[in-house]
């Protein structure tokens, strides 16, 4: 099939086309028994006529069909470790050091260590779990959001939220990025535990590796005899600085007054990154985990905050 | 620019001649399949680089006991390495369809796993992801089915980060997809969709391909036009798929060829397709089909016929919308480059992959019924004669041809004028001489317009024996009276 050369240059030329030629229809044309009229035509899903296509489609699908380019090599480079404070994970390969990062680092609570597969997730967590005003708050309204993205119901409940979650939308009742707090109250790492000593830990029963239960700043599991197994979690758990937080009385007020608490949080940067909570100092510690009541750091700016004031307003 | 997980074929363990007759088996299998409307394919991500990477165990024949012992390491194994060995061998395992098979009876084995998905080892997560993967990939329902526990995990990781794990949840699900209904019908309220339409903002050309795949598996599905493609409609993605497949230097071929074929789904199964007009389907695909063009001129890239066929579709079935008449005044209805690259892309499809001439004829049709633009375009841009050439390819393509200088010939004196003198008579007089019938009606209508719109045609056709080509069809019930009609304007004007 030969095309006219200057159809080339007609492609890379400019938009444009020349003037149509006058239409002059004789009505002797459409008279029997000649039927032919020019018409658009439309073939459904189904059609025969994209059966040749749809093969070659899946052929391609199957991989039958040769590829052109190599495959680019994955690289690798000379061991190095996680720069993550407290972790000592060590990687040859790029892309086994993102999902790593990803996964245990990038979206971690600052109070209570747990990684989130999501940025959604964390934000979800921080306000139910370490954020007073929502428990306030969720006294009066349904403050509890489905966690499925693009459903906008919320519960008064967190139980009422999973219920709506396994009937609604499927998900498994033991949906692991729901676990319900258990004590009234913010959340303290203590608390934590408890949640953990919940998991099935029977020998007899294959026990669920907790999901982002335990705190990451150990990722490496100290070796230990297999006997002990049931006992990880909680080791990891005491050997966690924050875990001294768990010694401290609960002393935040039963009442949250919003405008008249000003509490002064020297090292916090509110608008910056999350920041580990230095936890050396005991005496210390209880005035700073009190500031973190009154502002508990976000990943993202104080948009919980402000949320919260609006419905405080009756907004 | 494709992904390297795509798997090769091995040209070592088999010559030329039996990839032939494999591939051979498989279009016959796919064409059966499409018949009975029973079309599936799964896509299967093993990266061979990785595998030669990994020492020790060639896929073995492991029984249960052998599983239980890889779960039982992977699960409470002390060291981490010995738990991610125990979880690759089983992975590599799985590769066997009779582990499967083993694998999922044993008790407690897809609890485990999903609880290793779940777990705080990224590398134990990601091997654990890499055995569903396998699962996904089976033919046997039962195995695939036994992955459904995990789908709301899969679906939670598509907004996290990490781009190879998504990327391979993603294929997990788009195997997942299309396996049957029972599946999809618990992926959707999950939340399917607007889990991908949030995925398709990530700036990851591998994560972007595997959704398309994911969500083209979700559009083939029989119950897509009414149950999922009014969600899709109704969500972010169609304008994110418009804008994956603007032709620029961004354009990526793997991920324009899934999102392309999520279109042609989406606009065949004739939804909703004045919504995808007005966000500029039309402008975007027509601005696509010339850069195609272009790039079929400039490599020899195996694969733009994978992108050249839905996009081809997808602007002949959106030219029959009543909302493409309004939209018409934009520039590329009326540019008459969508003929120059559309003939460009004939003679690529000709030599490339003949079935497919087709489709694009099929476009040519529908440009040019109701467009005397183009009908002009045709003419002045030299373009019957190669249109010609393609008579002798098969019947459809003869068809189609036909159609489209019956286009422009009803269209008038001034049209017919330019069709004469040149190869069209002698084309159309071995025409006549087709066995098909469909073939020899249309050149009938096309002489009785040439008759009717060309002084001295008849008088031409007369002195080519074109009277003893009509003869042999007199008998036809289908022609009969068009044959006729014709010998009576011939002989006596």
């Amino acid at each position: 099939m030969q095309l006219p050369p200057a159809l080339h240059a007609r492609l890379a030329g400019a938009p444009g086309s020349a003037e149509p030629l006058p239409v002059e229809r004789d009505p002797a044309a459409r008279t029997a028994p000649f039927r032919f009229a020019p018409r658009p035509v439309r073939f459904p899903r189904e059609h025969d006529f994209f059966e040749e296509g749809d093969v070659q489609r899946h052929l391609y699908l199957q991989d039958v069909l040769t590829q052109v380019g190599g495959a680019p090599e994955r690289p690798r480079v000379p061991e190095f470790t996680c720069q993550v404070a407290g972790c000592c994970q060590v990687f040859d390969a790029l892309e086994d050091y993102e999902h790593h990062y990803h996964t245990l680092h990038r979206n971690v609570c600052s109070f209570c260590k747990r990684a989130f597969p999501s940025g959604h997730l964390l934000d979800t967590h921080i306000l139910e779990w370490h954020d007073s005003l929502f428990q306030i708050l969720a006294e009066r309204q349904d403050m509890y959001q489905c966690l499925v993205e693009g459903c906008t119901e919320k519960f008064r409940t967190s139980r009422d939220r999973k219920e709506h979650l396994v009937m609604r939308h499927l998900y498994p009742a033991d949906f692991r990025f729901d676990k319900p707090r258990k004590s009234r109250g913010p959340v303290m790492p203590g608390a934590a535990e408890q949640v953990l000593a919940e998991a099935p830990g029977d020998d007899g029963v294959p026990s669920e590796v907790d999901a982002m239960e335990v705190c990451s700043e150990h990722v490496e599991p100290p070796p230990a005899p297999a006997g002990e197994r049931r006992a990880y979690s909680h080791r990891e758990m005491n050997s966690c600085p924050s875990a001294a937080l768990a010694q401290l009385p609960r002393i935040w007020p039963e009442r949250y007054h919003l405008p008249s608490v000003l509490v002064r949080v020297p090292h916090e940067d509110l608008k910056g990154p999350r920041r580990e909570i230095s936890t050396s100092n005991g005496g210390s510690s209880a005035a700073l985990w009190r500031c973190c009541r009154a502002f508990p750091p976000r990943r993202r700016g104080p948009r919980t905050l402000a949320r919260a004031a609006l419905h405080v307003a009756g907004l | 620019m494709w992904s390297r997980q795509r798997g090769r074929l091995k040209p070592l363990c088999c010559g030329v001649e039996e990839l032939r007759c494999r591939r051979r088996e498989r279009e016959a299998a796919l064409r059966k399949a499409r018949r009975e409307q029973q079309l599936v394919s799964k896509r299967l991500l093993r990266d061979e680089a990785l595998e030669e990477a990994e020492e020790g165990c060639v896929a073995m024949i492991f029984g249960e006991a052998e599983i239980q012992q890889f779960l039982r390491l992977a699960q409470r194994g002390t060291e981490e390495k010995e738990r991610e060995r125990a979880l690759v061998s089983l992975r590599r395992g799985l590769q066997r369809p009779e582990m499967q098979q083993t694998f999922i009876r044993l008790e407690g084995s897809i609890r485990t796993l999903v609880g290793l998905l779940t777990s705080n080892q990224a590398l134990l997560q990601l091997e654990a992801a890499r055995c569903l993967h396998e699962l996904s990939h089976s033919e046997q329902s039962a195995v695939v089915e036994a992955c459904l526990p995990a789908t709301s995990y899969l679906l939670t990781y598509l907004s996290g980060h990490s781009s190879d794990f998504i990327e391979l949840c993603l294929y997990t699900l788009g195997n997942l997809i299309v396996e049957s209904e029972a599946v999809r019908r618990q992926l959707l309220p999950q939340g399917i969709v607007p889990a991908l339409a949030a995925c398709i903002q990530s700036p990851h050309l591998t994560v972007l391909e595997a959704l398309g795949y994911a969500l083209s598996q979700l559009l083939q599905a029989k119950e897509a036009p009414e149950k999922i493609i009014p969600s899709v409609l109704g969500s972010t993605l169609p304008q994110h798929m418009l804008q994956l497949l603007q032709p620029g230097p961004k354009l990526n071929l793997g991920v324009a060829v899934e999102f392309a074929w999520c279109l042609h789904y989406i606009i065949c199964s004739q939804v909703n397709n004045a919504l995808l007009i007005t966000q500029g389907a039309l402008s975007t695909l027509g601005l696509l089909l010339l850069d195609l063009a272009g790039a079929v001129q400039r490599t020899e890239d195996a694969g733009l016929e994978l992108l050249a066929c839905p996009v081809l579709r997808c602007l002949s079935n959106l030219l029959t919308e009543a909302a493409a008449e309004a939209v018409g005044g934009q520039l590329q209805l009326r540019d008459e480059r969508v003929v120059a690259a559309l003939f460009i892309l004939l003679q690529f499809l000709l030599q490339k992959q003949p079935s497919l001439l087709p489709e694009g004829l099929w476009l040519l049709n529908n440009l040019t019924a109701n467009s005397p633009s183009f009908c002009t375009s045709l003419l002045s841009l030299d373009l019957i004669e190669p249109l010609l050439h393609l008579l002798s390819v098969s019947n459809v393509v003869s068809m189609l041809v036909l159609t489209v200088l019956c286009n422009v010939a009803e269209k008038g004196p001034a049209y017919c004028q330019r069709l004469w003198p040149g190869p069209l008579l002698s084309s159309l007089l071995d025409t006549l001489a087709f066995s098909d019938t469909e073939v020899v009606g249309q050149s009938l209508e096309l002489l009785q317009l040439l008759f009717l719109y060309q002084p001295g045609a008849a008088q031409a056709f007369l002195q080519q024996s074109g009277l003893q080509a009509l003869q042999r069809h007199e008998e036809v019930a289908q022609l009969q009276d068009r044959v006729h009609a014709l010998q009576q304007t011939a002989l006596h004007g």
